[in-house]
């Protein structure tokens, strides 16, 4: 059981569901309420990861970070030297790559709100803000809830992108997807078995809890 | 201190939306804004109120500019100091009726708080429910919650979008004659769209008939609906007999009631005002050649034509009968009752079809 790839896994899910809470949110905000005629192709880009492979996301995300790329020489002025091959690496190329599984939800969430609520509050003198913390959270945020659960949950499983962009340093970058990998290729079945298991049982557990608490709010 | 709008909205499609009007804010006012659906009147609210953007001319308020064209001034809405009642009444589901009400009273502390939402509580008899949810309401309640909901802060003015629509025939009619009331009480101006003859005459004072976006005649309620400028208003309004009445006698939810040199009989709830609107739709009037003998109606009155219109397969008759009463007949019968301007004929009108609205 390699007990530091599961904790470098959990790491990692629990990184990713909080960027993409801190950028999903407003991002998800602005593709509910736009009226902007490129709304289709911002959406369009936000759902590709969706149909792509992780190993293409990943090859991207390795060039653009490279010394030679945009990404790379943004990066190096701000004193960070290299992406690939670290752990905000991958929660990088995690984010990315789950992005439609938070943004999705957390969109349907907010267009599912009545837009009379929020014209209500409005004409209470309540500000833009204070009605997107009073108003449009509390009503949309079983959604969001579900967009959080599912990124955490694929999160958990993510193979290709960490494997890209981060290879396979123990404690920094390998994750237990990756070691269930290795364990497979050195025919160690058994090993493979217990970490299988465990993820499996881990995303299980997650994700029932969610339809739980889903199901009682409902109810409420 | 007056509101004055004038201004213009256009669609992509073509659809167009125009209305000018000024109404006084430093007393209780309402103005009407009547039309069928789609006729822009919703639209024209909700320029008022800051949600839509018009695309010319000016909203405002004393020395306040909500909106001009010119200076490209938008005044947003939580700025305007309004109260807005929308049709299904959009209260927050997961705050309490308390929570509701107060939702717009943040500046004020919580003890002041309390008793502004107690004072509309107690107003709009709402006792006992501070702390349901919405969900548990009827939709008289839901639209009374609504309503306290807008007053609470004490708005500029208060827009009220077919307040009464979703609610049902009996609850509705009890709200109509209260909303007046309590709207009187707060003293707030208010801007009301309706395209309910009877609770544009039960609140409104003045009125602007809207169709296709738009204004097809605007003035002082009684003057619009007894004299529609066109027959597409009269078609509109529905209403053509608007005359001012007072209440001799009521006893037993009946109501004896002098309309010029005429008596009509009425069914009337109790009611302070003796100073009436009598209302009667055109098409509630039956003509006969002879006085009837029996008839289940209580109105009966002899008069003279004094105008006979044409209007496709229907005849619309003006009559004298101590005031001006205009009834609706269809062509046929018309000629089988040889009508024509000076000759007499007798008008008949049920009780029920006689409206008293208070003046």
């Amino acid at each position: 059981m390699d007990w530091t790839a599961a904790w470098v896994t959990l790491r990692l899910a629990a990184w990713t569901t909080g960027v993409l809470l801190v950028i999903g949110l407003p991002l998800a905000y602005w593709l509910a309420t736009t009226r902007f005629p490129g709304r289709g192709v911002i959406e369009a880009l936000v759902t590709l990861p969706l149909v792509l492979p992780p190993t293409v996301v990943g090859f991207y995300l390795l060039v653009a970070t490279g010394p030679e790329g945009l990404l790379g020489r943004f990066l190096s002025l701000i004193g960070v030297d290299r992406l690939a091959f670290t752990f905000p690496g991958i929660v990088l190329g995690s984010v990315i790559f789950n992005l439609p599984f938070a943004v999705r939800p957390f969109t349907a969430a907010f267009e599912s709100v009545d837009r009379r609520l929020i014209e209500a509050a409005w004409c209470l003198g309540v500000s833009r803000g204070r009605t997107f913390l009073q108003v449009m959270l509390p009503l949309s945020w079983p959604g969001i809830l579900t967009g959080m659960v599912l990124s955490f949950a694929h999160s958990l499983g993510e193979f290709g992108v960490v494997l890209m962009v981060g290879g396979n340093i123990p404690g920094v970058t390998r994750t237990l997807s990756i070691a269930i990998y290795d364990e497979v290729q050195a025919l160690n079945y058994a090993a493979a078995d217990q970490m299988a298991l465990m993820l499996v049982g881990f995303a299980l557990a997650v994700l029932s809890l969610t339809y739980l608490l889903q199901r009682s709010l409902i109810r409420r | 201190m007056r509101l004055e709008v004038d201004i213009v909205r256009r669609y992509r499609t073509g659809f167009t939306v125009a209305a000018a009007w000024s109404q006084p804010l430093d007393r209780f006012s309402v103005t009407v804004l009547f039309g069928p659906s789609g006729s822009g009147k919703t639209t024209l609210l909700r320029c008022l109120a800051g949600l839509e953007q018009p695309d010319a001319g000016y909203i405002r308020v004393g020395e306040n500019v909500w909106f001009d064209a010119a200076t490209r001034r938008h005044l947003p809405p939580q700025k305007r100091g309004i109260g807005f009642v929308f049709q299904d009444y959009a209260l927050f589901p997961h705050y309490t009726v308390f929570q509701n009400i107060a939702f717009g009273l943040r500046r004020l502390t919580n003890v002041e708080q309390r008793r502004r939402v107690e004072e509309l509580l107690a107003l709009l008899e709402l006792e006992g429910l501070a702390d349901r949810y919405p969900a548990q309401l009827s939709g008289g309640q839901q639209q009374r919650v609504a309503l306290a909901r807008a007053l609470a802060p004490r708005p500029l003015l208060l827009l009220l979008d077919e307040p009464l629509s979703a609610l049902d025939g009996p609850t509705r009619e009890v709200l109509r004659r209260k909303l007046r009331r309590w709207l009187a009480s707060q003293g707030i101006p208010a801007v009301l769209v309706t395209h309910d003859w009877l609770e544009a005459s039960t609140l409104g004072e003045q009125v602007l008939v809207l169709d296709a976006g738009q204004v097809l005649q605007q003035g002082p309620i009684e003057e619009v609906f007894s004299r529609p400028v066109s027959t597409q208003v009269a078609n509109i309004v529905g209403v053509e007999t608007v005359v001012a009445g007072e209440v001799l006698h009521l006893a037993d939810g009946l109501a004896q009631v002098a309309v010029g040199s005429a008596t009509l009989m009425a069914v009337a709830p109790a009611m302070e005002n003796r100073q009436v609107y009598v209302c009667i739709r055109a098409e509630e009037v039956m003509l006969l050649p002879a006085p009837p003998v029996i008839t289940s109606a209580r109105n009966r009155l002899l008069g003279q034509v004094v105008a006979l219109e044409p209007e496709g397969a229907l005849v619309r008759v003006v009559l004298d009968v101590g005031f001006r009463l205009v009834a609706l007949v269809t062509r046929q019968a018309c000629e089988e009752l040889h009508l024509a301007v000076g000759c007499t004929a007798w008008a008949v009108i049920k009780a029920p079809a006689v409206h008293l609205v208070p003046r």
